[in-house]
């Protein structure tokens, strides 16, 4: 079981890491329970400096941008 | 059906159909407001975007693949000096930052975990205010003067009130526990030089491609105007080497696409849009199909211009529409308003202008174009550079941010510094020129 947290106060772009990761998982049959972090006083101790950000089992994926969906494609297969 | 979900796109379909149906198309205040819309967004198009938003998306993109962005944060970190932190934070913006939204996680963790208050209320003000983008849109668009005036004054800002939040609450500062932030590690990169060599030689492109013809006709100015495509040419072979040594793209390829340039430059010679916009999209077509940090870099500038041109193009509509463009008439608002609110030097311009911009919401860049339907308007210079500089910095939607960080108390010092000193400066500017 895959867990993904998307890091984001709410910006435009988060709301669109958090549709894309919902996409990949259904799409890709896999499973997985994704969260959503808005408080912004816990993103630094995540390691999370810039949003959107991504951690998928506990390991910081990406931040401050959007991954392509092959990409987050790829680094949810290889978690599973 | 959910059909909760569907009330969304409704409602934009009941908003649109009653504008079409109650829109005062024989109203001639309200057609000229519509020509003066596409007339903007025309000008922007044939003046703006080859030649300077093209290659900024592009060094944009250098910026936030080639430069290591973990290895800035780091002297944000609570055991950095105080004085490099205030120094890193204030300038920082230019490389971390483009929209205000990644500056506020960065803000809450400097604040709680890192260098402390005062480098982070810094790095909160300067950060949107100075990202490279909106230094180089400022710049061409609104004068020389009040790009410059708009950078040193950010990063002044920025320090003096930093420094003085940090003095208002020096005791509670001392109580804080200095447990210190999980930096992340600077990933490994290539040499500076080599990053510095690509990214002023891009730079040296756009402000070359970009010189404006003086006044006069002899001179330096006017011997560097006669001569810049010459010089952009010169840059835009230094460029290819780069993109062959440094980013180690096939030389084949980049080989391939000096020699087209060249030869569009010979048969167009009287048009250098031509073979600029040629080596543009050959530049494209080489990343494309390249491997690793080259097409990443290839990824951040589309990424930014998927990002800004939308509301860039929608800023420009709703600035024409509002407010007229340049030579072509006028918007919707009477200039005789914007006159008497912002016009001249006035302290109550100067105030009205830096109160307007702290509250109002601009997205990316996009103050740039109604900045300048304001000043085509009537507004003084003074005021401009006051809501500038309270502008993009300020929102009420990133006010309540930032209160969910620092309380309600430091938010309002916070908000009334930037404001006071913005009328200040805005006064200062505006009986200097």
């Amino acid at each position: 079981m895959l867990n993904i947290k998307v890091v984001g106060t709410g910006c435009p772009s988060c709301n669109k890491l958090e549709s894309l990761c919902k996409e990949v998982t259904i799409e890709q049959k896999l499973e997985a329970e994704i969260e959503k972090i808005t408080n912004l006083n816990d993103f630094a101790e995540m390691g999370i400096f810039r949003t959107p950000g991504l951690i998928v089992n506990d390991s910081v994926l990406s931040q401050g941008k959007i991954p392509t969906k092959f990409t987050l494609e790829n680094w949810l297969k290889e978690r599973v | 059906m959910n059909w909760k979900e569907q009330y969304k796109s409704f409602l934009w379909i009941l908003i649109f159909f009653l504008f079409a149906y109650y829109m005062p198309i024989e109203d001639e205040s309200f057609s000229a407001a519509i020509i003066a819309a596409f007339d903007l967004a025309k000008w922007y198009a044939q003046e703006h975007v080859l030649l300077c938003l093209i290659p900024a998306f592009f060094i944009a993109g250098v910026i936030a693949v080639f430069v290591s962005q973990n290895a800035v944060i780091k002297y944000l970190g609570a055991k950095a000096k105080k004085w490099v932190a205030y120094l890193v934070a204030s300038v920082s913006g230019t490389i971390l930052a483009i929209c205000s939204c990644t500056v506020l996680p960065l803000f809450a963790g400097i604040h709680k975990r890192g260098a402390g208050l005062g480098p982070a209320i810094a790095f909160l003000y300067s950060g949107p205010a100075i990202n490279i983008l909106a230094i180089i849109l400022t710049a061409r668009i609104l004068g020389f003067e009040l790009g410059l005036a708009r950078v040193i004054g950010a990063v002044l800002f920025s320090l003096v009130i930093g420094l003085i939040m940090s003095f208002i609450y020096r005791k509670e500062e001392k109580e804080r526990a200095a447990t210190q932030l999980a930096l992340p590690e600077p990933e490994e990169s290539r040499p500076i030089w080599q990053t510095a060599f690509h990214f002023f030689v891009l730079v040296a492109i756009l402000v070359f491609a970009n010189w404006g013809k003086p006044d006069s006709t002899d001179g330096f100015w006017y011997l560097m105007h006669e001569y810049k495509w010459f010089l952009v040419g010169v840059f835009g072979f230094l460029f290819s080497i780069s993109l062959i040594f440094i980013l180690k793209l096939s030389k084949l390829y980049v080989g391939l696409g000096i020699v087209i340039v060249f030869i569009a430059s010979l048969i167009w010679g009287s048009q250098p849009l031509i073979p600029f916009s040629t080596a543009v999209v050959i530049l494209t077509i080489i990343l494309t199909f390249s491997k690793g940090e080259a097409n990443e870099w290839l990824g951040e500038t589309w990424g930014f211009t998927k990002q800004i041109m939308p509301l860039l193009g929608a800023g420009v509509l709703v600035a024409g529409f509002l407010l007229g463009s340049a030579d072509n008439g006028n918007g919707i608002i009477p200039n005789q308003w914007i006159a008497n609110l912002v016009g001249g030097n006035s302290l109550f311009s100067n105030f009205f202008a830096s109160i307007a911009g702290a509250f109002m919401y601009f997205a990316t860049l996009t103050e740039i174009p109604i900045l300048q339907g304001l000043l085509n308007s009537g507004m003084g210079k003074g005021p401009a550079l006051a809501l500038l500089l309270a502008g993009p910095a300020l929102s009420l939607p990133n006010m309540l941010v930032i209160r969910s960080v620092i309380g309600t108390q430091k938010t309002f010092v916070y908000v009334s510094l930037v404001i006071i000193m913005s009328t200040i400066t805005g006064l200062i500017y505006g009986s200097l020129f």
